[in-house]
């Protein structure tokens, strides 16, 4: 009766264009007061003293002596303060908060605090590694041995924001009780809830979550806004008021979690019909001041390695670093962009330096089904990326491009990438760490009730996975209601992270209707828990990195067209072709809004948005300086969605959200480098950059 | 203090506040309406795009002293008209809302765009549109959609 693919109206379409939908800036209550970061000025040191003016009454101070219990939020790794003490490790680190009713003489006192340091000499290059890491596969030793070629390159990556439009912001009251209530804009409802009930030392019916509309996230609120809460948590607790913390624009660029930096050395041994037999590879990550989720960033991008392809002998292992700068952390992909492009570039590398044509080495050593992956799994599901890159070569008229473009003196350029994504937790994250569990209830009325900690965050999740549910019960849209998660009611369904959200939770929710639908009683209260259970099939060991990292990957090809002024040295996109396998196509025209808006990501990471520091200071703190793209920046797009179920996905889906990142900036990049006939190892590939590729020859 | 008049959503109000408040936080604040959002607060994102005497600008960057005397419309205001019924249901049938907080901004554009230009061509729309960001969507379902809504609308602007 249903079909998947067919495009509903969006269940929140009406209130986002009328800007009835309340985020948590629009929300209010009354006696509301306002809470703003005192925050470090120096990259490291110790804390002397600080002297605070007298504050006007109904004004606090809110600082590490207030933290009821742990002083520390609660994340993947836990090292990051909820308010640092004596010591600061980043420009931007929480001191205090200044609370009060007037934002105006929140500013006015702000102004009026002098912190006086003993600066220390910060810690600015790759080189305090805090998490190590190493996989192997095969046995590149030996493969070594075989090879007549060894080529060795070094790619680096930089900083990205995710540059939501709303700001980081959230609202904390207490309840009747002294419940500690949050409102937000988050990803993770569960992950707050955690990481409060940990700062607080409060039992779990004490702090409940709730989130309102967000607008947009891309990794920047999974883990954030805990800190923010634990924060906010703690006023709270102290001042009894209703308390609102809404970020500037610059101080959320400043201060917020970005995308690590990375430096990436690969080393391929070739032999003698120019088959790679294995790659070494080196990975760091740039942590700043506090780990948080980065060694499961690291991991992502060390697993990515060997991307689209099938390479037999592997050598790798990759750091953590911590710096004395902002903190990154999670932004779609997840380490995997920062692989992927290395990877990309280096295979096409090889094919230059080889003298070969570069699609045909790709393609030589494109990944088939049964295949080992980079920790000796298996592909086991049909892989469909021949067809796939076909079509994008036909879409994009690929070949004839890169012939014409391959003349002296033209600086147009096109460059394809080809890539996966893993879906889900890694290995076995989600039976071992997450543990989702759904709730379904029908009212006597016959209404079903979502009740999730799935957040939709602009992605749809609030119309797909109602749908899903919808679908299978074989009732209509309106019969289902999904409100915004809130933990006193939806039990913990993971976070919305990972692009497990469809696959993962919609999964759940699919067997939990179709049992719904099976014990269906007219007119009868009923409930129904499920949790999530782990295919069979899955063997890993966190330990060695061995075995399936994923239950399935989603897979793209991605092809973008530019050129390239030969005087200012400016990138103009000129078109834009992807191609993906996601399983099955959950509501087709919210997918490929999803498509769009991620490669726009992604290709923008390639050739855009730049970032950077000195000695610890970002130089871009704003939209003005920290360039992303424009409606006139972008280039019409097209994109093919193709049909390969999975079997354990709902209707056949798996991933979709980051797999539309990851091969942006690679296909820009390639494109740039055949624009203007030179390699490109680093993103951004801003102008400088290419002037320099171009100059200093 | 003096009084401050303008026209806001078709009712002449009057307000006695500090004249150099941003419109934005007089809007959001004084008059509740909330629709209007702040993505950036310094001109660059669109999002707190308003019509003032038809022409779409950043609250955030207006100071109510200069709404002395002027027509302001915002999404609320807007939201009551045929036309936005119009950009809504483009909006919903070419997919151009996502997150939604660039969605008030990104109409009010649409508007200030259509009513001076009831026909753009795509480049026409890029660059009407080009005040205001939009991190979801890559532009291109937006760009259709205001397409869309000349097409459906015709007549209308």
């Amino acid at each position: 009766m249903f079909d998947p693919n067919k495009s509903t109206p969006k269940v929140d379409h009406e209130e986002k264009c009328s800007g009835e939908a309340k985020y948590v800036a629009d929300i209010i209550l009354n006696n509301t007061l306002f809470a703003k970061t005192v925050r470090s000025s120096i990259a490291k040191g110790k804390i002397v003293s600080f002297s605070i003016p007298e504050l006007p009454n109904g004004y606090y101070v809110v600082d590490h002596r207030d933290v009821v219990k742990e002083n520390y939020v609660k994340m993947v790794f836990t090292d990051w303060p909820v308010f640092t003490s004596e010591r600061v490790n980043y420009i931007g680190e929480p001191i205090m908060l200044i609370v009060g009713p007037d934002k105006l003489v929140i500013d006015e006192i702000i102004s009026q605090i002098k912190i006086t340091y003993e600066e220390e000499e910060g810690v600015f290059d790759l080189v305090n590694s805090v998490a190590h890491k190493s996989f192997k596969k095969g046995d590149f030793q030996e493969a070594s041995k075989r090879a007549v070629r060894t080529i060795k390159e070094t790619f680096e990556t930089g900083y990205q924001e995710q540059a939501y439009i709303e700001p980081q912001g959230m609202l904390a009251y207490l309840e009747e009780g002294g419940k500690v209530t949050l409102i937000g804009s988050m990803q993770c409802p569960y992950y707050i809830k955690n990481a409060v009930i940990n700062t607080l030392g409060y039992p779990e019916d004490k702090v409940r979550v709730i989130q309102p509309a967000v607008g947009g996230a891309f990794g920047g609120k999974e883990e954030f806004p805990s800190t923010t809460a634990c924060q906010l948590a703690t006023a709270v607790v102290k001042i009894k008021q209703p308390i609102k913390m809404i970020f500037e624009r610059e101080e959320d660029m400043l201060v917020t979690t970005k995308r690590h930096p990375s430096s990436i050395t690969l080393e391929a041994k070739i032999d003698e019909n120019n088959k790679v037999l294995g790659i070494k590879a080196e990975v760091g990550l740039d942590a700043g001041a506090y780990i948080g989720l980065s060694a499961v960033v690291l991991s992502r991008a060390m697993l990515a390695v060997t991307d689209a392809y099938t390479i037999d002998n592997l050598d790798v292992s990759g750091n953590v670093y911590v710096t004395n700068t902002v903190p990154t952390g999670a932004f779609r992909g997840f380490g995997s962009p920062q692989m992927i492009f290395a990877i990309e570039m280096f295979m096409t590398h090889l094919a230059k330096d080889l003298g070969v044509d570069p699609f045909a080495f790709r393609l030589n050593h494109l990944v088939k089904q049964g295949d080992l992956t980079s920790t000796s799994g298996f592909f086991r599901d049909p892989i469909i990326m021949k067809d796939m890159i076909k079509k994008a070569v036909a879409m994009s008229d690929y070949h004839k491009k890169i012939k014409e473009y391959s003349k002296p003196g033209v600086y147009k350029g096109i460059g394809m990438s080809w890539f996966l994504h893993g879906c889900g937790f890694t290995g076995d994250g989600e039976s071992t760490h997450i543990k989702s569990r759904v709730r379904l209830v029908k009212d006597e009325q016959d209404i079903v009730y979502l009740y999730i900690a799935a957040v939709d965050m602009g992605q749809g999740a609030k119309t797909s996975l109602k749908r899903v549910v919808a679908m299978v019960l074989d009732v209509p849209n309106e019969q289902v209601v999904f409100d915004y998660p809130d933990t006193d009611f939806a039990p913990d369904s993971g976070p919305t992270v990972a692009s497990r959200t469809m696959m993962i939770v919609g999964g759940l929710l699919a067997r939990a209707a179709q049992k719904l639908k099976d014990s269906w009683q007219k007119g009868q209260y009923q409930e129904i828990i499920e949790q999530y259970k782990q295919p069979d099939y899955i063997e890993w060991d966190e330990s060695k990195l061995q075995g399936d990292a994923y239950p399935s990957y989603s897979w793209g090809v991605n092809v973008v067209e530019v050129e390239v002024s030969p005087i200012t040295y400016e990138v103009q996109l000129k078109g834009i072709w992807s191609v993906y396998d996601i399983g099955k196509a959950i509501d087709e025209r919210m997918v490929i809004g999803q498509a769009d808006g991620g490669i726009t990501q992604g290709v923008a990471y390639g050739y855009l948005e730049n970032m950077r520091h000195e000695k610890g200071k970002l130089r871009q703190k704003n939209l003005t300086d920290y360039i992303i793209p424009t409606s006139m920046d972008m280039p019409p797009m097209e994109t093919v969605i193709m049909d390969n179920p999975f079997l354990y996905g709902p209707y056949g889906a798996k991933g979709v959200g980051e797999l539309t990142f990851v091969g942006g900036a690679p296909a820009v990049a390639l494109a740039i480098e055949d624009a203007i006939k030179r390699k490109v190892n680093r993103i951004p590939a801003t102008p400088e950059y290419i002037m320099e590729l171009i100059n200093n020859e | 203090m003096n009084k401050i008049k303008f026209n806001l959503n078709g009712q002449d109000v009057s307000v006695e506040l500090d004249p150099s408040l941003r419109l934005l936080d007089v809007l959001r604040d004084h008059f509740q309406l909330t629709g209007t959002k702040e993505g950036c607060g310094e001109g660059e994102c669109g999002a707190c795009s308003v019509l003032i005497n038809g022409r779409v600008v950043n609250s955030c960057c207006f100071p109510l002293a200069n709404a002395n005397g002027k027509k302001i419309l915002t999404i609320e205001g807007l939201a009551k008209t045929k036309r936005y019924q119009i950009l809504k249901d483009a909006f919903h049938i070419e997919g151009g809302s996502q997150c939604g907080i660039c969605t008030p901004g990104m109409i009010m554009a649409a508007e200030s765009l259509l009513s001076m230009n009831p026909h753009p061509s795509d480049e026409e729309i890029r660059i009407g549109l080009s005040g205001n960001l939009c991190r979801c969507t890559g532009y291109n379902m937006i760009i259709k959609a205001v397409q869309k809504a000349a097409e459906l609308g015709a007549g209308l602007w």
